[in-house]
């Protein structure tokens, strides 16, 4: 059939040249004047290439985050959902895992468990570092682990611990480089039930994460003397500060403030200054101001009710996400999320892998669970992601099961299992 | 170390008993010639600094303390340091300065002016006491914690340029010689004013080469005093750590920028930088303001109102009288200050009250006994 050919050609043009697929759909439906004609390319859809669909339909997904506020929505969202529909309900999506090191094997077991009794249809690749260095990335990550991230576009990753030393490349900073992982996402709220000193945290730090001051080139110029490179790029800085305001955008926040230190350093900070004033006037409805860092760490302690959405380059980002992490009660509890070009994202739980306890069934998995929640929500799949985590803030607030970190004395399975009955 | 450092170091020791009020009861007998007056260069500064450096003169004069002001003009959006300003400082040895504004760079690049004072007098060490005041409220209780950051090198180097456009380095330089200097005067503060504690802060799993050999000078300085404790944390280790437990800090000695960032978040949670004392030292010169830097100069309503905090520049300034070696002066108004404090009545915005700056110095002047 004409039509079958046609739509073919389509699909690989579409392949090949991205999101110029929902355009040339349109132009299908309109020139054969039917809107019913969608149909019977469900239909083919079906007899052809489910997988194609699938693969084609995450891209989209993926995709979506750099083209929420496309031309092609209408039928470029029917699509979707109808190859989303499909996909769903006959192909698992498949998301790489990364346990970690130390308790990480526990709580990773921990964020399957609640998934699956959420009905969270996700088949997990699992991978796990290796025991010695890896020659074509350099580090202890292997090359099958990075292939299956790019692959797969969405993980979930366990604390891992760097082994110290010289001579390989921290394992967050391989992962960091080889996928290009350019900003990361952590949000900061008070959880109801969990006391702190600080109750009114609600803030999103969004930190640039490949260059700056933690680009790795430093030298020693004569005995004595060492210099490290701090680099600030308009591209890294552009992208991410388009990320940020996107974002502010795409969850209603009011409010972005970039922080900086460019009166001290004038050249580096002030580019990435730059880049977000022009981000800025793009968005003319989201409130935009600069504080410089050290008013910031001050205005935090005093007031943090007082920020919304922050951005920042390497360093004082992770300061500040970490100071915010330590408002709402530490490192345990909070989630975080790296976004990738071409729509990767990368969930990690922040903190460290704990050797003390590993094995011991006491670990938290309250910072891994959120982050699966945050790679659910970046997959769209919305309904589950606000059914998990209204179960964990359930969990918490009850107080009935806590794990020891939190001041209570459930054991991981206990604290797992609680949750599972919430949902 | 010159003499005039270990009496400055010394003296600090009083400042850190924050929680009780003092009263000496140890005679000073002075040397003939001791009572005379001490110039000190002033430094107004910008936005609120004159508000404040106004309020230390006064409650200077109404004390009849041994100093008087010789006062220069500088703006932070001047080019450079004015001319007989620093000639003056060499001369008396001792500044008492008001923020200085540094503009955010116009595509130019003014340097800042309080960096390159620092420079330019070598005041290697900034020091910054942050301790819950009694009668002020904050969210932590138990803090007293003295930051001492590294002032000349690190990443306020200054050392910058544009690769190709859209591309710009930053040099971050660390030498071990203002690493171990910077340790050195770290330990012997927090022996001569009886701490138990040194903690580094760092980030040398990521800088390796820089930050492990600021790490590697203070391990060679600590073991050679075995009665001071000795750890070292990570920088965003460190900040969660201040806002969750900061009753386990003691000294910290730091590199420039995480200094800045430590000391600022540590005056915030005891308190506000409203009320933090602090300085800048070297070999031969000192240089007292306001402790942490942030807000400084203050917002343009705090100006127009009149009610800045001035309470971190008398505190300062009582830091200053012990460097002049004028103890009992220093006790009288550091007591002052801190019965001010603690009866509530009379406080500045920042401190939730309504009082104007005046109010405040006239409130502290009453009070001096």
């Amino acid at each position: 059939m004409d039509l079958t050919g046609r739509f073919h050609n389509l699909f690989i043009s579409g392949l090949v040249s991205g999101e110029s697929i929902n355009v040339n759909l349109f132009q299908v439906q309109r020139s054969k004047k039917s809107p019913l004609c969608l149909f019977p390319l469900c239909v083919l859809l079906r007899l052809e290439a489910i997988t194609m669909a699938a693969f084609l339909a995450r891209r989209l997904i993926g995709n979506r985050s750099s083209q929420i506020l496309g031309t092609s929505s209408s039928s470029s969202g029917a699509f979707i959902s109808v190859a989303r529909a499909f996909s769903s309900s006959t192909t698992p999506i498949k998301a790489t895992l990364f346990p970690g090191d130390g308790i990480g094997p526990e709580i990773a077991e921990s964020v399957k468990q609640v998934f699956t009794a959420a009905d969270v249809a996700i088949d997990w690749d699992e991978h796990f570092v290796g025991t010695e260095v890896d020659p074509r990335t350099n580090s202890f990550l292997t090359w099958e682990s990075l292939q299956s991230v790019l692959k797969h576009k969405v993980g979930l990753k366990g604390p891992m611990a760097t082994p110290i030393g010289k001579g390989h490349r921290s394992l967050n900073l391989t992962l960091r480089k080889e996928l290009n992982l350019y900003a990361n996402v952590r949000p900061c709220y008070s959880l109801p039930g969990y006391k702190t000193r600080y109750d009114d945290v609600d803030l999103i730090t969004i930190r640039e994460n490949t260059e700056g001051e933690y680009s790795g080139l430093e030298h020693q110029v004569v005995k004595g003397v060492v210099e490290s490179i701090k680099i600030i790029t308009r591209k890294a800085s552009m992208r991410v500060a388009e990320y940020a305001f996107l974002y502010a955008k795409t969850h209603g926040r009011k409010k972005v403030s970039a922080i900086h230190k460019a009166n001290i350093m004038q050249k580096t900070d002030g580019l990435f200054l730059q880049c977000c004033d022009e981000v800025a006037r793009k968005y003319p409805d989201i409130e935009y101001e600069k504080v410089v860092i050290d008013n910031c760490c001050m205005m935090l302690v005093k007031n943090p009710a007082l920020f919304d959405v922050l951005v920042m380059p390497n360093l004082y980002g992770d300061i500040i996400s970490d100071l915010c992490a330590g408002l709402v009660g530490g490192l345990g509890l909070t989630p975080s999320c790296n976004i990738g070009e071409d729509g990767i994202a990368l969930a990690e739980a922040v903190h460290g892998s704990a050797p003390d306890i590993a094995g011991k069934n006491l670990a938290n998995p309250t910072a891994l669970l959120l982050s699966g929640v945050m790679m659910l929500r970046h997959l769209k799949l919305n309904k589950q992601a606000e059914q998990i985590h209204s179960a964990i803030i359930n969990t918490i607030a009850e107080g009935k099961y806590r794990t020891a970190d939190l001041g209570g004395t459930s054991t991981t399975t206990d604290f797992t299992k609680a949750i599972c009955d919430h949902l | 170390m010159s003499r005039r450092s270990i009496s400055l170091l010394k003296n600090l020791r009083n400042i850190t008993n924050g929680s009780k009020i003092q009263t000496r009861s140890v005679t000073y007998m002075p040397r003939p010639g001791d009572g005379k007056p001490r110039p000190v260069t002033l430094i107004p500064g910008d936005g609120v600094g004159p508000l404040v450096t106004n309020a230390v003169e006064q409650v200077m004069e109404a004390m009849h303390a041994p100093v008087y002001f010789e006062p220069f003009e500088v703006h932070g959006d001047m080019k450079s340091l004015p001319e007989g300003l620093l000639d003056s400082i060499k001369k008396n040895k001792v500044c008492l300065k008001g923020g200085l504004k540094t503009p955010l760079p116009v595509g130019g690049g003014v340097s800042s002016l309080n960096v390159s004072l620092r420079k330019e007098l070598d005041l290697f060490a900034s020091l910054v006491n942050c301790f819950n005041l009694p009668g002020l409220a904050s969210r932590h209780e138990n803090v007293d914690i003295v930051v001492i950051r590294e002032n000349t090198e690190g990443e306020y180097a200054g050392l910058e340029h544009e690769v190709v456009p859209g591309v710009v380095e930053s040099l971050k330089v660390i030498t071990k010689f203002c690493s171990e200097r910077i340790a050195k005067y770290a330990f012997e503060y927090a022996y001569l004013n009886n701490r138990k504690k040194v903690t580094a802060v760092h980030k040398a799993n990521i800088m390796k080469l820089a930050d492990g050999l600021f790490l590697e000078s203070c391990q060679e300085v600590a073991k050679k005093y075995p009665s001071i404790a000795y750890n070292e944390i990570i920088v965003d280790n460190c900040c969660m750590q201040l806002v969750a437990r900061p009753e386990q800090f003691d000294v910290m000695v730091t590199p420039n920028l995480y200094g800045n960032l430590v000391a600022n978040t540590a005056a915030g949670i005891a308190g506000g930088t409203g009320v933090m004392p602090g300085g800048n030292v070297g070999a031969e010169y000192a240089v007292f303001e306001q402790g942490a830097s942030a807000g400084n100069v203050g917002k343009d309503t705090t100006e127009e109102q009149k009610n800045a905090n001035p309470v971190a520049l008398l505190l300062s300034s009582a830091m200053m009288l012990r460097h002049l070696q004028f103890p009992s002066f220093a006790d009288r108004l550091e007591t002052a200050v801190k019965r001010v404090i603690s009866e509530g009545k009379c406080r500045t915005e920042d401190l939730g009250g309504n009082s104007t700056t005046q109010e405040v110095v006239n409130a502290v002047i009453a009070n001096l006994d």
